[in-house]
């Protein structure tokens, strides 16, 4: 029975969490390792298009929720989305003609790319705190919990209870659904693979008639859905503000860096190596150890690292990664 | 490389720029801007070095500058004694042991053979480093937080001048740089960004948290000046005779001496850093420096050792942005680590750098003092803008008092055009390289 419990609060306090997280972080590193593989660019701006998409479909939700639309049990920005996507997709896009474009045709070197990004990163930043202002917003309705701690508890008769959020387990289905999209339109359809070819070798793609501008328009429509989806997801889950986005850029691109830039593949793996190692250290297991050994008081909270020093975790990965392994994981191209 | 005439006159601009904040606000402002200004324009020159020098991207500037703060507290603050005892020597000795569990396990990896035995050897001393660290370091630290918390809870320093903390300050920035630079460099490009960046956040969580040491979100004020206060000064009957003789009010008087005092230390660093870095510059060694910048493969074929050279630069501008840093926290008076964002400390000094001209010394520090200025200015002319905009809407508005309030966020937008048009238009920027 104990280890029954220990089981259950683990499986609630991280394994949930952390497949949330992951999922979460998937997004936002399969964003940032598409504009690196076909790009050739770690893009800085990307968690403050996670924060512009987010903001966009959270005023989307407002405006729906005020005509009186809802979605019954699941949250009304799910409907809102599709507008997030759009208006994201036109916000990168304009900025893919009016800045990076130049720098493409000049064949700039990558790191003057970056230096770029981060002036996109600045006025991205800034348009989503003058819109919506710098403050945390809530904007998750419908049902918060699918099975409280309270019914689990009643239902099992354990003492420890699981408690499912809604917008965690939307957060895994709607993951699932969107990365099987993105490999479907990768390897199936012909634009997916005009781009896998551009990403590969890129003369070569050119020389087969490829058209340079239709593959970089079409990826950064795929990053925008992706950054939207994404940062949607983690304001459902959490709630938005648009600092925490920012702060995302670190564990993001370790996802993608201990995954292997440039790699879809090795991107969701890298989001949920992260994810996972950062709520397992973080994660207090006085609970579970007294479950595990009862005859064990332990003084502390039998915790590695306090929450605080999260970033450290991705940071310790990402120096292990690029210390033994520079090219990730899955093999990506960069080194 | 001597100034040219043109670059005269930039410089003059932006002086005079700030010399009408004086005639039109007031000198205290105008003053603060140009102290602020001349710290700016020493951390701009730290980022040159590496990014102007030798394209090394560095955007940990923020914790390097932390660091430098963090120096401040440590040299200058006065020790506290009952915190010491109850567990400054612990400690000091976790410290140690978890250091030395480091090097152990580094030297454990180059040393033994490999094999089958390197890697668990390799995790094993990490795992009996970390828990007898935290067995050592947990009950010391909880000793010391519990001394007087609302007024200490720290070590406190060791109650030296605070100059000296200066150049300490640049000493903790080098360290931190060194065992960056030894993971990071040689790899691409980006991956050093990627660290510096994860650096700079996990040295801001250690002062925010680490409360034995900074007092955390608590913050420590109250360091010492190198300069007079302005309310000695004002009891001071000689000054306030010599002043009153020029016909100024002492208590106005007072702040202003302050600020120039500040000005003059902040200037005399300037002006050496700049004589050190233009001297390094047009010496072999910068010249090997650039050969490395502009092309890599040619510079190894002659037998330079790229990643060695890498690694210096990348030193040396972390120690001067952490001297900077440590002079900011001497300007303010307090460490906040709160108050360390990457969009202010990090991502603006490198908006400097690329507007003054990357690769040139005078173009970082006049792009440090120019965006500074802007930084500041921007804001009012922001609120100033908004509401001549909206004077012509109804009161109560929706839209009116949302612009009203979210006017002072232009800030941010400015920069980044600026950037955005200055790297588009003039990628070589105010003062280009020669």
């Amino acid at each position: 029975m104990d280890l029954l419990n220990a089981i259950v609060a683990f499986a609630n306090f991280v394994m949930l969490p952390a497949v949330a997280y992951g999922s979460q972080l998937a997004l936002g590193a399969l964003g940032v390792t598409m504009i690196y593989g076909i790009l050739r660019f770690s893009n800085f701006a990307h968690g403050d298009t996670m924060a512009f998409g987010a903001m966009a479909t959270i005023l989307g939700t407002w405006w729906l929720q005020a005509m009186g639309v809802s979605l019954g049990p699941l949250p009304t920005a799910l409907l809102a989305l599709p507008a997030g996507i759009a208006a994201t997709a036109v916000l990168v896009l304009l900025t893919d003609r009016l800045v990076y474009r130049f720098y493409r045709e000049q064949k700039s070197a990558p790191v003057i790319l970056v230096i770029v990004s981060m002036g996109v990163m600045f006025v991205t930043n800034g348009l989503v705190r003058f819109v919506i202002g710098v403050d945390e917003q809530r904007f998750a309705d419908g049902a918060r919990f699918i099975i409280t701690a309270r019914e689990f508890k009643e239902l099992t008769g354990l003492k420890e209870g699981l408690a499912i959020k809604s917008t965690a387990m939307l957060t895994v289905v709607v993951a699932i659904i969107v990365v099987a999209l993105l490999f479907w339109f990768l390897n199936r359809t012909r634009t997916g693979k005009s781009m896998r070819a551009f990403s590969d070798n890129e003369d070569l793609a050119l020389l087969s008639g490829i058209s340079p501008e239709r593959v970089v328009m079409f990826t950064w429509i795929i990053v925008a859905a992706l950054a939207t989806i994404a940062g949607v997801l983690y304001g459902l889950d959490k709630s938005f503000k648009p600092f925490n986005y920012f702060q995302l850029l670190l564990p993001i691109f370790a996802s993608a860096i201990v995954g292997g830039l440039g790699n879809p593949i090795g991107a969701i793996a890298g989001g949920f190596v992260i994810a996972f190692s950062e709520v397992t250290i973080t994660y207090a297991f006085k609970k579970v150890a007294g479950y595990l050994i009862p005859a064990w008081e332990p003084q502390g909270l039998v915790q590695l690292l306090s929450t605080d020093y999260k970033f450290a975790v991705s940071f310790a990965l990402l120096i292990v990664v690029l210390l033994f392994r520079p090219t990730g994981l899955f093999r990506g191209k960069a080194l | 490389m001597t100034l040219k005439p043109r670059d005269m006159t930039l410089f003059l601009a932006v002086l005079a720029l700030i010399a009408a904040t004086g005639f039109l606000q007031s000198w205290n402002v105008a003053l603060g801007i140009l102290n602020m200004g001349l710290v700016s324009a020493i951390m701009a020159l730290g980022v040159n070095m590496q990014w102007g020098y030798a394209g090394l991207f560095n955007i940990g500037v923020m914790g390097f500058l932390a660091l430098g703060g963090l120096s401040t507290v440590i040299i200058s603050k006065p020790p506290v004694v009952e915190a010491w005892d109850a567990g400054g020597p612990r400690v000091i000795f976790a410290l140690l042991v978890g250091t030395a569990a480091i090097v152990a396990a580094i030297l454990a990896w180059k040393r033994m053979p490999a094999g089958k035995a390197r890697a668990p050897a390799l995790v094993a001393i990490l795992i009996l480093g970390f828990f007898v660290y935290r067995w050592l370091f947990d009950p010391a630290v909880a000793a010391i937080e519990a001394v007087s918390p609302a007024r200490a809870g720290n070590l406190g320093g060791l109650g030296l001048p605070v100059l000296i903390a200066w150049p300490v300050g640049a000493l903790l920035a080098a360290g931190a740089a060194w065992v960056v630079g030894k993971t990071a460099l040689g790899l691409r490009s980006d991956y050093l960004a990627i660290a510096t960046l994860g650096i700079s956040e996990i040295i801001i969580a250690v002062l925010k948290n680490e409360d034995w040491l900074s007092r955390g979100v608590k913050n420590v004020s109250g360091i010492p000046r190198p300069v007079p206060y302005e309310i000695d000064l004002q009891n001071s009957e000689r000054f306030v005779e010599r002043v009153s003789a020029f016909g100024f009010d002492p208590v106005t008087a007072s702040t202003i001496t302050v600020k120039l005092a500040y000005a003059g230390l902040f200037l005399a660093v300037l002006i050496f850093l700049l004589w050190l870095a233009q001297a390094a510059l047009n010496s072999p060694w910068g010249r090997m420096m650039r050969a490395i910048r502009d092309n890599e493969v040619a510079a190894e074929a002659m037998g330079k050792d790229v990643t060695a050279r890498h690694l210096q630069v990348f030193i040396l501008g972390s120690a001067v942005c952490g001297l900077a840093g440590a002079m900011m926290t001497t300007l303010d008076g307090q460490l906040t680590p709160a108050s360390y964002q990457p969009l202010r400390f990090t991502f603006l000094i490198w908006v400097m750098v690329i507007v003054g001209g990357s690769g040139n010394n005078f173009g970082a520090v006049l792009g440090g003092m120019l965006i500074w200025y802007l930084w500041v200015m921007v804001e009012p002319l922001g609120v100033a803008l908004i509401g001549g905009i909206t004077a012509g809407m109804p009161d109560g508005f929706w839209l009116k008092d949302h612009l009203l309030e979210t006017a002072a966020h232009m800030r941010l937008l400015t920069m980044g055009l600026i950037l955005l048009l200055v790297l588009r238009f003039s990628p070589r920027g105010l003062i280009p390289e020669r």
